[in-house]
């Protein structure tokens, strides 16, 4: 499997410290809190992600993120990236985020792209459902 | 058995050589050994390497119980396979065009398969019961005046699934269609008694049985009589069906290894049967976890297992000291779950879920042990790690969940 060193040390550090890593849920009824979830079982990878936010002059500041992911081991590695990125940014700043990004600090393989893609649009979602709710 | 902390539970994709096998096979290499080559006739380096040839041949015959006149050597099951199908269909076709194989065939199998119907035949490819076995009334309902050639798999190499291969001989033969069976996975495993079995090919692999990889053979009856068009030409060895110098010290170690699986197969069996019988009863402590294939009727070196909520490839990457496949090796490297697996109708997400463990002859109890202890503390930590796991836990049914799908 052309997997890198940095896809296995993320996907391990997160399954044996999962806390340290932002596994775990808050309540999706919270008006603070958004939530994404994208991917489908049949496919092999389901990503819920969820950011707790705060408003901070005129926009709003992600303070805490959880998640959890069923896939590959580079689709829990990319979720996990992603969390690191978002936490202190601005909704607009997190909107920005591309998926080449994780691809990039991951090394990602060719096949394993989608699940970067999927991280992008997770984010994406859980600060829709957050939007709708202020 | 394990090397550099590593424990090896995956024997059904290739065995280690069993260091009686190198050792007789370095025999025939270096300029002290018995290197020469079986075809040559007129000195003794030729005749000793064919004596060598010939001794592994009866050694292979005497497995499964056929005249050693009718083993062709191949480089292993896959060309077996591909000069049972392509050899019979072309050299028949005359006789007719429709072949008939079964969905959970190896790809070695489903691909000359394909490969014919680019050429004008017609392939019907059967579906297996929920259990993976392909049901000889299955066979009979689906073989016509065209049909020239089935071909079943003996053992299913990601289920350990039986299939009644004597009883489709028996149907086949009376239709008057040849018959071919992919046993790579059975050397060692199962009797085989093809004096008795009406089957009229019969594919084998080395790596499988702790022979060396790179060299396998097909089995092609005499009476009656099975012909067929070489896939490879060159010096009408093998009498026509397979040229090419023969790999005396490849052949050596094939026919030591089934030598040895000859003479130790019921100890192999009972020392494997007791690991299957401890893996099975203390996975299934674990919440959530499904059997793929038949118990009752497969063999013991193989089981499969679906764990419900955690996606197959994060639990091989979890279980990262431990040497396992997740469906068929051929295919780990794309995104598909086990095509044998969807054709038993099990829903994507078990199929992506699946994990094949395969014991072997130098597996021991540490491995067994050891492997319990790690999969069960894996499997609740990607649970943790899993949206499917917290909406089981919260009473979601994920059937109902409308999911948005990439």
């Amino acid at each position: 499997m052309a997997y890198s060193k940095k896809v296995v040390d993320k996907f391990e550090n997160t399954l044996n410290n999962p806390e340290a890593f932002k596994v775990g849920r808050f309540d999706p009824k919270d008006s603070n809190v958004g939530t994404g979830m994208v991917g489908a079982p049949a496919c092999g990878d389901v990503m819920k992600l969820q950011i707790k936010c705060e408003p901070k002059g005129n926009t709003h500041v992600i303070k805490d993120v959880k998640f959890k992911t069923y896939g590959c081991g580079s689709a829990i590695a990319s979720s996990s990236e992603l969390v690191e990125m978002l936490i202190g940014k601005t909704l607009e700043e997190a909107k920005a985020i591309k998926n080449i990004e994780i691809v990039e600090a991951l090394e990602l393989p060719p096949i394993k792209i989608h699940c970067s893609v999927l991280a992008e649009d997770s984010i994406k979602q859980a600060i829709e459902d957050y939007e709708t709710k202020q | 058995m394990s090397t550099q902390s590593t424990i090896y539970l995956d024997y059904a994709s290739t065995t280690p050589v069993d260091p009686r096998v190198a050792t007789k096979m370095m025999e025939f290499l270096t300029p002290e050994g018995e290197f020469g080559n079986p075809a040559s006739r007129s000195h003794r380096f030729g005749w000793k390497a064919d004596e060598a040839v010939e001794e592994a041949r009866s050694h292979v015959a005497n497995l499964v119980n056929c005249d050693p006149r009718e083993i062709v050597w191949t480089s292993g099951a896959t060309e077996a396979d591909n000069l049972a199908i392509k050899g019979v269909a072309r050299f028949y076709k005359s006789k007719g065009n429709h072949i008939i194989t079964s969905k959970i065939e190896h790809k070695a199998v489903l691909d000359p398969c394909r490969q014919l119907e680019r050429e004008g035949f017609e392939v019907t490819y059967l579906d297996p019961d929920e259990k993976g076995v392909v049901s000889p009334s299955a066979i009979k309902s689906a073989i016509k005046d065209s049909t020239v050639l089935v071909s079943i798999m003996h053992i299913n190499n990601e289920l350990g699934t039986l299939n009644d291969i004597a009883k489709i001989g028996e149907i086949t033969r009376e239709h008057g269609a040849f018959f071919h069976v992919d046993a790579a996975q059975s050397t060692g495993k199962v009797k085989i008694d093809l004096e008795k079995m009406p089957i009229d090919l019969m594919s084998f692999s080395a790596h499988k049985t702790y022979g060396p990889k790179g060299i396998g053979a097909l089995y092609v009856r005499r009476k009656p009589r099975v012909r067929l068009e070489a896939l490879i030409h060159g010096g009408g060895h093998e009498r026509g069906m397979r040229s090419g110098t023969l790999a005396t010290h490849q052949i050596v170690g094939m026919g030591e290894a089934f030598r040895i699986a000859n003479k130790e197969m019921k100890k192999d069996h009972e020392k494997i049967y007791k690991y299957h019988e401890k893996f099975l009863e203390k996975v299934k402590e674990i919440d959530h976890v499904y059997i793929n294939g038949d118990l009752k009727n497969k063999v013991p070196n193989i089981l499969n297992v679906s764990f419900n909520f955690v996606e197959g490839e994060s639990l091989i990457m979890g279980l990262k000291d431990i040497a396992v496949s997740s469906g068929s090796a051929c295919t780990s490297a794309s995104l598909e779950p086990s095509y044998v697996l969807r054709a038993l109708g099990r829903k994507d997400e078990l199929a992506h879920s699946s994990i094949r463990f395969s014991f072997g002859r130098f597996t021991n109890d540490d491995d067994v042990e050891d492997t319990l202890d790690i999969l069960g503390n894996v499997v609740h930590r990607l649970r943790e790690l899993s949206p499917l796991w917290e909406m089981h836990l919260d009473g979601i049914d994920l059937d109902t969940v409308k999911w948005n799908a990439h």
